[in-house]
């Protein structure tokens, strides 16, 4: 990273190689896809469980947008997976069993509820943000009680059926459509992602995070722009929350469950917050370790994750990949490879 | 032709305190003005009223001519008004070419653009190289903001203003706490301002009042006490005694 300080003369190219930098795919990430489009089919019983994993980690993927690059706190983000989880049943139900276009309703509804109260999130510093997100979850998961009428309430949505993806690929028991359906799905959001955040529109977003008085000095409207980000993570929640109740042909109460928003808030830090890849690690870890905790100790599996939970908090919070490089380092003796790898790690906004 | 800045009768007052008394202040075009006044003063009130952080109780704000009383902070950088901090206020997790970079597409209008890198327009690109050289940047804008020397933070302070093309630059104390070495790159730095740039400077530093400005207006309990050119203020004995004494003197 330091091709700048060399004598010849600083020009237009060096300043464009310098900052398309940051949007360079590297090979780790391409290996990174090459793995998951692989386990569909290296790990064929597996694919249950992958689904499970390649939708917390888009939900992990939407906290991260607000979280981890604009510093928005948010322990209510179910409220947009819960109801766009809802909406995709719904709408699967009484419009059209067509997964795209009812994926499409999922984000939308829940894109509208998002911008709706984004103008809740602006008000206040963190604490506020926490109990305002909080504060809608909540209420989201009592209206969705109360319309028992439409949602099935405590019993659950039932009777959703869908037809095939592209009206090719009908759902399998084994998962394995649902699993390429959302690893797609999973895949297309992700590069969308990873533009925005590359994009000058991302990087005013963390330059808001930073530090917004500075922000707003140098022009950057910091309300439309949070408003912005806040609608597109809720767009991308809710599309998560389809995600699920497409594969699973259920909805119950439990999308908007307070455990979800806390599970996703887990998954991003066991990963890494402020880095697209942190939510999809995460889960994986997550998911894995449930998996083979609860295998092991049924009943206290939450006792597991929470120990682990606390010891990776205390440790220290480096991104999954520094940590991995680090330990690579150490066994191969190479230099670093990332120039904020022997840094301090960014300050990173926790809860 | 209309000042660059103008404030006609504004007063700020918080409850019973008068932040800032009824001050109709000038910046003419091009001018290199300093604003100073002992602690107290009032003078991060008056910054914080002209840049809108701050809405006055009563009173008038002209930018170029043009009421902005009532515009929003980042509507008046757009139209040209652009500030630096006493306490640095930089992004510490960015590096010096992002930051710089972010001003100015923020400037022509690329904070909307999601869908491609910021590097991919040459208008901004060109505009970069040039700021970086001007404030002696090129050789540490892939750093770490936060791991820069404190010279060099001070710099790219006034470069993140610059970097929104003010018509007013408001300098607030730009050598605060800038090491004796580093200290003639900064005031260079300064003083190589381009005269389209009106430039007022908040200070306490006389030796830099004295250098740069070629107007002094001096805020005393938020009123504007006296405004002249530097020899004026400078041998005004009622100034010496409310504010100058020792600096003069030494």
């Amino acid at each position: 990273m330091t091709d700048m300080s060399s004598l010849s003369p600083l020009t237009a190219d060096k300043v464009a190689a310098s900052l398309g930098r940051r949007a360079r795919w590297r090979w780790p990430e391409i290996l990174f896809w090459v793995v998951a489009a692989a386990s569909l089919f290296l790990l064929p019983q597996r694919h249950l469980i992958l689904n499970e994993i390649a939708i917390i980690g888009l939900f992990a993927v939407s906290l991260d947008l607000i979280l981890g690059y604009a510093g928005i706190v948010s322990l209510g983000h179910a409220a947009f997976f819960g109801l766009g989880a809802y909406a995709a049943g719904l709408f699967s139900k009484h419009v059209s069993g067509d997964p795209l276009v009812g994926l499409l309703a999922a984000g939308l509804v829940a894109g509208l509820l998002g911008f709706a109260t984004s103008f809740l999130v602006l008000r206040g510093a963190d604490l506020t943000r926490l109990m305002v997100t909080l504060g809608v979850a909540l209420v989201m998961g009592e209206v969705a009680n109360q319309m028992a009428w439409l949602t099935g309430g405590a019993d659950g949505l039932q009777g959703i059926t869908m037809g095939p993806v592209l009206g090719l690929f009908e759902f399998d028991i084994f998962g394995t459509t649902a699993y390429a359906y959302s690893l797609s799905v999973l895949f297309i959001l992700f590069v969308v992602a990873r533009m925005i955040v590359t994009s000058p529109f991302g990087l005013s977003l963390r330059s808001i995070r930073d530090n917004p008085l500075r922000a707003r000095a140098i022009g950057i409207p910091v309300n439309r722009r949070l408003v912005a980000i806040y609608t597109v993570a809720a767009v991308y929640a809710g599309i998560a929350g389809g995600l699920l109740a497409q594969t699973t042909q259920f909805v119950s109460l439990d999308v908007l469950a307070f455990h979800r928003s806390a599970d996703v808030m887990l998954v991003l830090v066991i990963g890494g917050v402020g880095y697209l890849y942190g939510g999809l690690i995460g889960a994986v870890i997550f998911k894995v370790l449930q998996d083979v905790l609860s295998g092991i100790t049924p009943q206290y599996w939450q006792f597991w994750i929470g120990l682990i939970l606390v010891i990776l908090v205390l440790m220290g919070r480096e991104r999954m990949t520094d940590r991995v490089q680090g330990l690579w380092r150490r066994l191969t003796g190479r230099p670093a490879t990332r120039a904020g790898a022997e840094q301090s790690p960014a300050p990173v906004r926790e809860v | 032709m209309a000042p660059a800045l103008e404030t006609r009768g504004l007063v700020k007052r918080f409850g019973g305190l008068t932040a800032t008394d009824d001050v109709s202040f000038r910046l003419e075009q091009g001018a290199r003005h300093a604003l100073i006044g002992p602690n107290g003063a009032g003078k991060t009130t008056f910054i914080n009223l002209l840049t809108g952080v701050l809405a006055p109780t009563a009173g008038q704000i002209l930018l170029e001519g043009q009421d902005v009383t009532r515009l929003r902070p980042e509507l008046r950088v757009q139209r040209g008004l652009a500030r630096t901090f006493q306490i640095n206020q930089l992004f510490p997790a960015m590096t010096p070419l992002e930051t710089i970079g972010l001003a100015v597409s923020e400037r022509l209008g690329g904070g909307r653009d999601w869908w491609r890198v910021i590097g991919s327009r040459r208008a901004i690109l060109d505009e970069i190289v040039e700021i970086a050289q001007r404030f002696r940047l090129t050789d540490v804008l892939d750093e770490r903001t936060a791991n820069l020397a404190y010279g060099k933070q001070r710099l790219l302070e006034i470069a993140v203003a610059f970097a929104c093309k003010p018509r007013v630059l408001l300098l607030d104390e730009p050598a605060a706490g800038v090491p004796e070495a580093e200290r003639h790159e900064l005031l260079a730095t300064v003083a190589a301002l381009p005269r389209d740039v009106s430039v007022l400077l908040i200070e306490h530093d006389m030796d830099l009042v004295f250098s740069f400005a070629e107007r002094i207006s001096v805020l005393v309990n938020g009123a504007l006490f006296t405004e002249g050119t530097v020899d004026e203020v400078a041998s005004d004995p009622r100034v010496r005694a409310v504010y100058l004494g020792e600096s003069v003197d030494e």
